[in-house]
Order: structure tokens, then sequence, then C-alpha cells
């Protein structure tokens, strides 16, 4: 009981304010997506992704890789979307529906792939070269600048030609290109830290480096991850659809979204639109999941990161 | 200014030669022989290729000597022009780059310009109106159009321009100089294309940009004084708020380039895009380096005009 007696003995009004002694998850998550609708809706988004690549061989009606043969040995090419077909089917007779299932665990094994790599190898780096200063610095900050300069898009296709299409390939090559604007951030974000008067007091004390970093930024660094980490697996999904879509990604049986609007910018578009709308669609709406809780976890978590997008979205395509 | 100058035009210089550098590097990353990757043999198939052949190619690409005696005689002869030959079509890569070159110039110019004359008005409004049904109705179109895939949205213009227009890309190609109306009946779709996935990202940085500016003290001087407010947003705001925009746009340039590679392969554009696909392809490292470097050198070069014109346009830039 809270003793609302003051010295005076008057007791005070109750001003009716009501204090959330615990917040359960569940509340935590509503509060959020009511502040934050765009936000929430892209969580959803998120979510029903992960749903779909987890459960794809359960909720799939077809084979995804494989030619339907209907009776009479007949194969089904460019059939409109109907109740058999749900969302058509393709220029060698396989179903849509099943690819697009089956390319949400493509695009994620990419993304996530890419970014638990690339965003964490990148974010040392750039932590490293802010907090080295010196010649360190120098030399990583050049090498940003050269790869800067070549959009994203062309240093993946480049790299590609190098190792040669297969799936991992193209994780290595996605990390190789989020090297710049990763490194770019993050080292922006650090170099200011530095100068933060607790970081100048650790040091003072005579707190090892290791211990400043380990203890001091990397910490501080945890919400800008996060918020990086999202946004990137969008650029990676977007990078590896744009890769399959030239030919150059993962090999044309697997079922990943980028591959599959390939025949239909061959001119096959205007015979079977759906072949062209649905795989984009489909890669539209993970990326914008994923920006949109990007977004959203930037202002709920590092608000003055606002600014920043910028860079962060620099390359983005 | 001479000082600015003088700094930022010495710090081109390892830039590019770095770039350089990061190109050839490139070429040994090929796991394996490189001559034997050439010559179409993978590691398993090396039977199909006799070893005279090898060593011939190997000693016309000059790989037997030094790693470092290579890089420099070909950073001599990128110098003096020669970009090599390509090792698919056997054909010097400059007499194949030159035209190509113009083409995606023309593209990509096309689509900034395109680009820049709707977004710089769309931020300027959406920041004026801050927090009104017409700022959120651009904000949602900025994160749509951020997320919206180039080749997607390519795709489905050229099936409505035929579905509705009956419009098919013409085959044939004009330069601009040829026949300007062909030239611009080919390119402006592709234009358009581009110019809708960058509109999004310079309408936001164009409205973060205009809101910062808008909280300054001189404003409200400008206002307190009586200045119309259609003056006060146009002189006293737009300047200022359109440096960042400025900064922005040698980047979006080379982003842009990127964009150009996808765009040009749908719509059939005989561009630098199409040449490089082509040359992933039959694996024409020759033709892949050429292409890369040239992008990394005119983003570079237009980065430090951008940054010299940077230095005119804000004296604050130059005592830094």
């Amino acid at each position: 009981m809270v003793d609302r007696e003051t010295t005076a003995g008057r007791a005070l009004p109750d001003i009716g304010l009501k204090w959330q002694v615990r917040t359960t998850p569940v509340r935590a998550v509503a509060r959020f997506a009511q502040r934050n609708p765009l936000g929430a809706m892209g969580g959803l988004i998120v979510l029903a992704l992960l749903v779909m690549a987890l459960l794809a061989p359960v909720i799939a009606p077809y084979e995804p890789r494989q030619i339907i043969r209907e009776a009479h040995n007949r194969v089904p090419v460019y059939v409109p979307p109907g109740s058999t077909y749900l969302l058509g089917t393709d220029h060698v007779g396989r179903d849509i529906l099943s690819r697009i299932i089956h390319g949400a665990r493509i695009s994620l094994y990419v993304g996530v792939g890419a970014v638990l790599i690339g965003v964490t190898g990148w974010f040392v780096v750039g932590m490293a070269s802010a907090y080295a200063g010196g010649a360190v610095d120098l030399v990583v900050q050049r090498i940003v600048d050269v790869m800067m300069a070549v959009p994203g898009l062309i240093i993946v296709l480049a790299i590609m030609a190098v190792l040669g299409s297969s799936l991992n390939n193209v994780i290595i090559a996605i990390v190789i290109g989020m090297l710049a604007p990763v490194v770019r951030t993050v080292r922006s974000q650090v170099l200011s830290m530095k100068e933060m008067e607790y970081i100048v007091a650790a040091r003072a004390i005579g707190a090892s480096a290791a211990r400043i970093i380990g203890r001091h930024i990397m910490p501080n660094c945890l919400a800008i991850y996060l918020i990086l980490a999202t946004y990137y697996v969008g650029f990676a999904i977007i990078l590896e659809a744009s890769l399959s879509f030239l030919g150059v990604g993962v090999p044309p049986d697997v079922p990943s979204w980028g591959g599959m609007l390939t025949a239909a910018a061959q001119g096959h578009i205007t015979r079977a639109p759906w072949a062209g709308i649905f795989p984009g669609l489909a890669i539209f709406l993970a990326v914008l999941g994923f920006n949109l809780l990007g977004d959203a976890l930037r202002d709920v978590l590092e608000p003055r990161l606002r600014g920043a997008r910028a860079t962060a979205r620099l390359l983005s395509r | 200014m001479g000082t600015y100058a003088m700094h930022r035009a010495l710090l081109f210089i390892p830039t590019l030669l770095l770039a350089t550098i990061m190109v050839f590097a490139l070429f040994w990353l090929v796991p394996g022989d490189p001559a034997l990757t050439i010559l179409g043999g993978g590691e398993g198939d090396s039977g199909t290729v006799s070893p005279a052949q090898l060593q011939q190619l190997r000693q016309r690409l000059g790989l037997d000597r030094p790693v470092y005696v290579q890089y420099a005689s070909w950073l001599g002869s990128v110098l003096h022009g020669d970009l090599g030959t390509s090792l698919w079509y056997k054909t010097p890569v400059w007499a194949q780059l030159k035209d190509r070159f113009l083409v995606t110039m023309e593209l990509a110019v096309m689509a900034i310009l395109l680009a820049f004359c709707a977004a710089v008005p769309l931020g300027i409004t959406s920041a004026v109106k801050q927090d009104t049904g017409l700022d959120y109705c651009s904000r949602v179109f900025c994160v749509i159009g951020v997320a919206l895939p180039t080749f997607w949205l390519g795709i489905l213009t050229v099936y409505a321009l035929a579905a509705f227009f009956q419009w098919l890309p013409p085959l044939g190609y004009a330069t601009l100089w040829e026949d300007p109306l062909l030239n611009l009946q080919q390119l402006i779709f592709p234009a358009l294309t581009l110019a809708f996935a960058d509109l999004a990202f310079v309408a936001r940085v164009t409205r973060s940009a205009m809101l910062e500016v808008m909280r300054e003290d001189y404003l409200r001087t400008a206002r307190a004084k009586g200045v119309r407010e259609m003056t006060v947003i146009g002189r006293h705001a737009l300047k200022n708020a359109l440096l960042p925009v400025v900064t922005v746009s040698g980047y979006q340039f080379g982003r842009l380039l990127g964009g150009v590679i996808i765009v040009e392969s749908i719509f059939v554009v005989p561009g630098m895009g199409t040449l490089l696909i082509d040359s992933i392809v039959h694996r024409d490292f020759i033709v892949i380096q050429a292409v890369v470097l040239l992008i990394a050198a005119v983003v570079l070069t237009l980065n430090l005009v951008i940054d010299l014109l940077y230095g005119v346009l804000d004296p604050r830039i130059r005592y830094q």
C-alpha cells in the first residue's frame, strides 16, 4: 500500500496514475503495433514469410521443380490461374504457387545467410576501423570509397562471373556487395560514440581497448546491428532476385522468385501475365516487410538514426 | 578554396588507383587456372584443352609473368586507352564499348533528370505540408518505391504498354544524332522505369533536408520580417536544403547505373548492361574488367566534381 499521507497530514488527491508493474511480451507487442501500425504490418509480412518457408512442403500443392503431367500425359503450359492451379502455371508446366512458396526458402536462406555473415563481419571491420583510426582507418576508408563508386549490383555481378552460379556463391557475392554501406554506417556511429563522456571516462580509468569495445561500445551498437540486419535482409533478397533474373544467380531449376521472372521478361508477359506478376509481387512484399520492420525498429530503438537511413539505403537496389 | 580543391583532387588519384588494383585483382580471384577457365574447361574436363593451347593463351595474356608486372603492363595499356581484346568477340574492347557507353550514359542522365524533376517538388511539398494527408501519401509512396524491384517494374511496364497500347520496344536502335525521335522512343520508357526507382529515394532525402532547414532561426526571421511564404520556401529554405540532395546525387547516379543494367536487358537497349550480362555468360573477363573500371571511373570523377561544386556552393566546407 502506497503511503499517501504527507508530513502536513493531508491526503493527496488520487490523480489516477496506473503503474504498469510488469510488461508481458504480448502486451509489449500490442503496444508496439498500436504506435507503429506500418511496422506491425512489416512484422506480419516477415512472420508470414517465415511460416511459408518453414512449412513449404506441407502447404505447397505441387512439387516446385516438377513438370506437372495431367491425364494423357498433357503438360499444362501457361494455364491461367484457376481452381486447379491457384496462380496458374509457368512456361514449362510447373505450378507457380508452389514455386513461390518454396521460393520463400531460397530468399530467406540467402537473406539471412548474407546478413549473418556480411552485416556481422563488416560490423566488426567498421568498428575496428573507427576505433583504431590512423593508417588502418585510412586504408579501410579508401577501399570503402572505391566500392561505393561501383553500384552494388555490378560488384555482385562481377563476383558471380568469377565464382560461377550457385546458391552459396550468391551469398558470398552479396556479402562482398554489403561491405561499403555497412562499414560506412557503423564507422560513423562508432566515431561519434567514441567521443562520448562514458568512453572517455572508461579510458581515463585505464580500461583496455578490448574492454572498452567489449563492455561499452558493443552493447551500445546492438540496436544499430539489429536495424541494419533487418534492412539488409531486404537488400539481399532483392539482389538475389536480380541475379537470378539475369540468369547468373541460382541454377534455373531452383525455385527463386527472380529466376521465375526471366521467362516473363523474354516477351512471354503478354501471353501469361500471371507468370510475371505473382513472383514479382512476392519479392516486393518480402522487401517491403523487412523495410517497414527496419523503419519501425529504428524509430523505437535508435531515433537518432533517422537521417542515416539515407546511407543505409544507398546501395539497396 | 585552393587548398580544399587540391586536397580533394589529391585524394582522388589514390582512390582511382586503388580502383584499378581491385578491378585487376578480380581477375585473380578466379579459382584455378584462368587460362583453363577461359578456354571453357572446368577443373573436371581439362582433357578437352590441349597443353599447347593453354600455354599459348597464358603467353598471350601474359599470365606467365609475375603479378606486379602484369598489373603494371595492364595499367599502362589502360592509360593509353587500350582496354584489351575481348576473349569472346576477339575484337578490341573499346571499339565495342564506345557506342554502348554513350547509350548507357544517355539513359542514366535522362533517368536522373526525370527523377530529380519529380522528386524535388514532391519532397518539398511533403516537408512543407508535414503530417497532412498529402505528406502521408507521399511517404507511403516513397516506402513502396524503395521496395519495388526495378526489374519487376520494367516487366510490368512492358506488359502494360503491350497490352493496352500495342507498343513494343522498337527493334532497331538509332543514336540521338541520327534520329532523335526514334532514339527518344526507344529510351523514354526505360528511363521512366529507372527514374521511378530513384524518385522515391531522392524525394525522401529532399523531405528530410527540407524539414531540418525549416527549423532554422533564419527562416523564422525571414517570416517575421514579412517575406512572402513562397520566397521563404523557394529562396531561403530550398537553397540550403538542396545541398545534401546534390551530394547524394553522385552516388545516386552510380546506383542508377546498376539499375540500368537490368532495365537495358528488359527493354533490349544496346548499352553497357547488355554487354556486361553477355560477357558474364561467356566469362569474358577482359570486358567485365573494362566495364567495371569504366563505371568506377565515371562515378569517382562525378563525385570529385560534386565535392568541388559543393565547396563553391557552401563556403563552410572549404574551411573544415
